[in-house]
């Protein structure tokens, strides 16, 4: 079942150090306001005393993480000073100074580690091939879609995030679970949930997996429940895990009687439906339906435009958009169709649980559905999809297909995140790497059942080329630029989402079959 | 800031606003003191060509005297870009077509040319145009390679147009077209195939030189900007005759430093005039670059660039000793690197390049006396153990740079000798020079007739 790692490794520190010196010479690179964000976390947990820590508001970007990562910025903070003393000093706002940039990008880099370790396990995990080329392997494959991913570099080591260190321990949660060391995956999800919350997304699918396939130790001859194999103990066992460490977490604040205050900080639910750019799911064609429908009242007559509400795409950044055709949608709605979304594949696998792996698909499952159902979704969240996706690819044809899709125009829909001039070779490139790189291996993969994409799939994907050279180059030379500057993002948000929409049906119905498929095959 | 970026942008100002004649001249209009026009004619076309289509973005980026100081990321994009298509290319059509092995060697050995970290920090660092100059050459030298000779001399003469540096690959492209025809015999078709080139070079010249043409005094005006007579200030930094400066006159140190350099050219120019095959030309650029850049006498530091590409070239026959050459040429331009800030990329792309390049190709598993070319010596010290002792010595080389590189950034040179690490620094390089020139004069004057004791003999 576990693959043995070749015994030369060579290829996989290889991989690491290309990465590493790509990750080091982005280092100078533009920057955005999430910089600040964590520059302003190193010097409020480290001057202020941790009473203070959820109601500290001097600057704008307060602490909206759970504890655990406060934690962690405390941490940093201590190295950061060995660096330069002035970016823990809270009113310093904005202050960006070389020494400043230096230490939190090598901060990022240096977590990355975690990452490392979490493909490798990953790795070993995958199924034993005997393909004598290093590149045609599946485990080589893996590592350098996750190792080398665009997206990761882009939010991390650009944008500014450290979501190589969170995802890594996602990855090694899921890994965990795949080697069937449950206790380890569930305490690593712990710890994740605690360190961003953001992970409650796909919660219901290891609240589900591990009660159904942990819990009840057994299954009965045609694969369905057996109820008297409860383990109340192996129950009792994850309970005090879970608990100790959101204990752990959120224990001091509890005492201090702060709980509500620190929830309140990590669920803002004032702000509208829609990020400023809007995330490519769901709600992006809903808004576009909404103004269409309200142009072509406008023009019939049939609505009065001076009745329409004001909040337009003609300017200004959009953060509470009012519908004026459709029905204006609030977070219970978001809520709701998010449960109704994920609720068939929970129910699948707690019906016909299809092992670890059928475990990850329904993992994919529920964080593609909050992406495309959520209240105020960043796109930075269709990551939590792509990246456990690229497991899955790596084995199956249906499932590479489907990577190829949501890979491409998730990656693409990031772009906006990076408007700077300098950055735009940087950005074109990479991903130009990637998708050459994701396509041709996965293609060569699996050459033997035929070409992975259909003409319609490739067509779509090939639109990207064209609407990229609007975006970046022709549009801002029109005369639209002054009147309409946020059609660009407009047109990727609402092009990417039919990708990622399209992507979405296709893993679902992947998952309703392969458990069908799971009763005459052998689990793992 | 106020440096060769502004210099560029000067350029296109220049010769966007003012007649073609005026271009190299001192005039009310055209303040040479002030980034004057300093290379051959194409370089002031490109320029223009540049400026055109800036106008058409933002016409306050080539104001004449306003723009001064103007910087713009846009700007510098689009120039950037028009280099780029010129040597990437070049590259991979050199790796592709013209090299041997496996197609995964192939592209390793493209990747190792790519990243070579000289070219790339003064090129993007620094903000230069030698990829252009370099790449039109290195079309040059596929050309020969190919047999397309005509198209070879038409690609070098735009790159000696382009860069008056180029001039130091300017012998082994000679005496390998004089060869060449030398062997189709000088009576028959090696007489009209030298005719045919000699005019293709003429015409590429006429006809980058056509406005200057009408009046003698105008092309004299241009050469006089090229090859400035005025007493070097700059310090040679790798320049043997850094100590005799002082003691013989300046008309002496040109002869010594002339006399120097054709004694070194000479012994490779004429084993490619006899021998004329590709291998033999590649080494000839190497020699003839290196000498010409050790004992020229006005030399920057970043004419080893000039040096570098021929190097790149025979990465794939004798991967050891190019990658440390490479490596060091980086080495000798860190004091020109650290007044820019690029200390930061400077340790990041070598760290790259030498990792991947010994990685990819293999650099220390090919170190049988065979591969490393080292016939010469054979016969001299035959139960020696080259290769490993070379592995050392290279680490140990190695070791002794990332010292050098550490103690210059981070210590402080003592009083008396201000200019301590920087001179370290060129001396050291100027060694290891010496030594490759050495050792790459006798791999291409020692090159045994056999085809056995060789992989590739062309």
């Amino acid at each position: 079942m576990a693959a043995p790692m070749t015994n030369d490794q060579s290829w996989f520190y290889a991989l690491a150090f290309g990465v590493t010196i790509i990750k080091c010479l982005l280092i100078n690179a533009y920057h955005s306001t999430d910089f600040e964000v964590h520059r302003n976390w190193l010097a409020l947990t480290h001057s202020l005393p941790v009473s203070k820590w959820y109601y500290e508001a001097t600057s704008e970007w307060t602490l909206d993480y759970p504890p655990l990562f406060a934690w962690f910025e405390y941490g940093l903070s201590h190295i950061a000073r060995l660096f330069d003393e002035e970016m823990l000093v809270l009113w310093n706002l904005n202050y960006a100074s070389p020494a400043t940039v230096l230490f939190q990008r090598l901060s990022v880099i240096v977590t990355d580690l975690v990452l490392f370790y979490a493909v490798k396990e990953c790795c070993k995990c995958l199924r034993e091939d005997k393909a004598k080329d290093i590149l045609g392997r599946p485990c080589f494959i893996l590592a350098v879609l996750l190792l080398w991913n665009f997206g990761l570099l882009i939010v991390d080591h650009i944008h500014f995030q450290y979501n190589g260190f969170l995802f890594g321990i996602l990855l090694l949660s899921v890994a965990r679970h795949l080697q069937n060391r449950h206790f380890e995956g569930a305490l690593l999800f712990s710890i994740l949930l605690n360190l961003k919350h953001i992970f409650l997304y796909v919660a219901p699918a290891y609240v589900v997996f591990l009660l159904r396939c942990f819990c009840f130790t057994k299954n009965n001859a045609d694969g369905s429940l057996q109820w008297t194999s409860f383990s109340f103990l192996r129950l009792v066992a994850l309970g005090s895990i879970v608990v100790s460490i959101f204990g752990v977490s959120f224990g001091p604040f509890i005492a201090l009687g702060q709980f509500s205050q620190v929830l309140l900080r990590l669920f803002p639910f004032k702000r509208g439906l829609c990020h400023a750019y809007w995330a490519p799911n769901i709600w992006a064609l809903y808004n576009i339906a909404d103004k269409v429908f309200s142009i072509i009242g406008v023009k019939l007559k049939v609505l009065d435009a001076s009745k329409l509400p004001k909040a337009s795409m003609t300017g200004g950044l959009v953060q509470e958009f009012q519908h004026s055709v459709l029905p204006s949608v609030s977070p219970l709605v978001t809520l709701v169709c998010t449960l109704l979304s994920i609720l068939p594949a929970l129910f699948m696998i707690w019906f016909r649980p299809n092992g670890a792996r059928g475990f990850l698909r329904c993992l994919i499952v529920c964080a593609l559905g909050s992406f495309m159902f959520g209240w105020h979704v960043h796109e930075k969240a269709i990551l939590m999809a792509i990246l456990p996706l690229s497991l899955l690819a790596v084995e199956s044809r249906e499932d590479a297909r489907i990577f190829l899709i949501l890979s491409i125009t998730g990656h693409y829909s990031l772009f906006p995140l990076l408007f700077t001039t300098q950055e735009m070779p940087i950005k074109i490139f990479l991903m130009l790497l990637f998708t050459i790189f994701s396509f041709s291996s996965l293609r060569l993969l699996f050459r033997k059942a035929g070409s992975l994409l259909n003409s319609l799939e490739t067509l779509y994907l090939l639109g990207l080329l064209p609407l990229e050279v609007i975006c970046e180059f022709i549009f801002p030379l029109t005369l639209w630029q002054k009147s309409f500057p946020f059609m660009p993002l407009m047109l990727t948000s609402v092009y990417c989402s039919l990708g990622v929409t399209y992507a979405f049906i296709r893993l679902y119905i992947s998952l309703l079959t392969s458990s069908c498929k799971a009763k005459r095959i052998k689990t793992q | 800031m106020f440096g060769d970026y502004e210099a560029q942008r000067h350029w296109q100002e220049v010769t966007y606003n003012l007649p073609v004649q005026e271009w190299y001249y001192n005039t009310t209009n055209n303040d040479l003191e002030y980034w004057g026009l300093d290379y051959p004619p194409l370089t002031a076309y490109h320029s223009l060509c540049c400026a055109y289509v800036a106008q058409l973005f933002n016409p306050d980026w080539v104001e004449l005297f306003t723009s001064r100081g103007f910087e713009s990321h846009s700007h510098k994009l689009f120039m950037r870009a028009t280099d780029v298509l010129i040597y990437i290319p070049a590259v991979l059509f050199y790796c592709f077509y013209l090299c041997d092995g496996t197609p995964k060697q192939k592209v390793a050995t493209s990747l190792c040319i790519l990243l070579y970290p000289g070219l790339v920090l003064i090129d993007y660092g620094h903000f230069q145009y030698n990829s252009f100059s370099l790449g039109l050459a290195l079309w040059g030298i596929l050309g020969l390679s190919l047999g397309w000779d005509m198209f070879g001399s038409l690609a070098f003469t735009l790159a000696l147009n382009y860069k008056q540096m180029e001039l130091y690959h300017a012998l082994p492209f000679f005496c390998y077209l004089l060869g060449k025809c030398i062997r189709l015999g000088l009576t028959g078709w090696g007489f009209i195939h030298l005719v045919k080139i000699s005019l293709t070079v003429l015409v590429t010249f006429a006809f980058c030189w056509m406005p200057f043409l009408s009046d003698p005094k105008h092309s004299l005006q241009v050469l006089h900007r090229l090859f400035p007579d005025k007493v070097a200030n700059t310090w040679c930094s790798l320049n043997v005759l850094i100590k005799i400066k002082s003691l013989l006159s300046r008309e002496t140190q040109l002869l010594l430093s002339f006399a120097l350099t054709l004694l070194f050219v000479l012994p490779s120019s004429l084993k490619l005039l006899t021998r004329p095959s590709f291998w033999q030309f590649r080494l000839a650029l190497v020699n003839s670059s290196l000498a010409f850049f050790l004992f020229s006498f006005q030399v920057h530091e970043k004419s080893i660039l000039l040096a570098a590409l021929p190097v790149c070239l025979i990465i794939s026959e004798m991967p050891l000793v190019a990658i440390w050459f490479l490596l060091t040429s980086t080495f000798s331009m860190l004091p020109l690197l650290l007044k820019d800030g690029l200390l930061l990329p400077y340790i990041v792309t070598s760290l790259a390049f030498l990792f991947l390049s010994v990685y990819l190709l293999s650099a220390f598993e090919r170190i049988t006396s065979e591969e490393l070319r080292f016939y010469p010596y054979q016969r001299w010290l035959p139960k020696f153990n080259l290769g490993r002792n070379v592995k050392w010595t290279f680490c140990f080389s190695l070791v002794t740079m990332a010292t050098l590189s550490f103690t210059s950034v981070y210590l402080k040179p003592p009083a008396k000798l201000p200019d301590l690490f920087p001179v370290l620094v060129s001396i050291l390089s100027f060694l290891h020079f010496l030594a490759f020139m050495m050792h790459f004069n006798l791999v291409q004057l020692m090159e045994p007739r056999s085809k056995k004791s060789l992989k590739k003999n062309n």
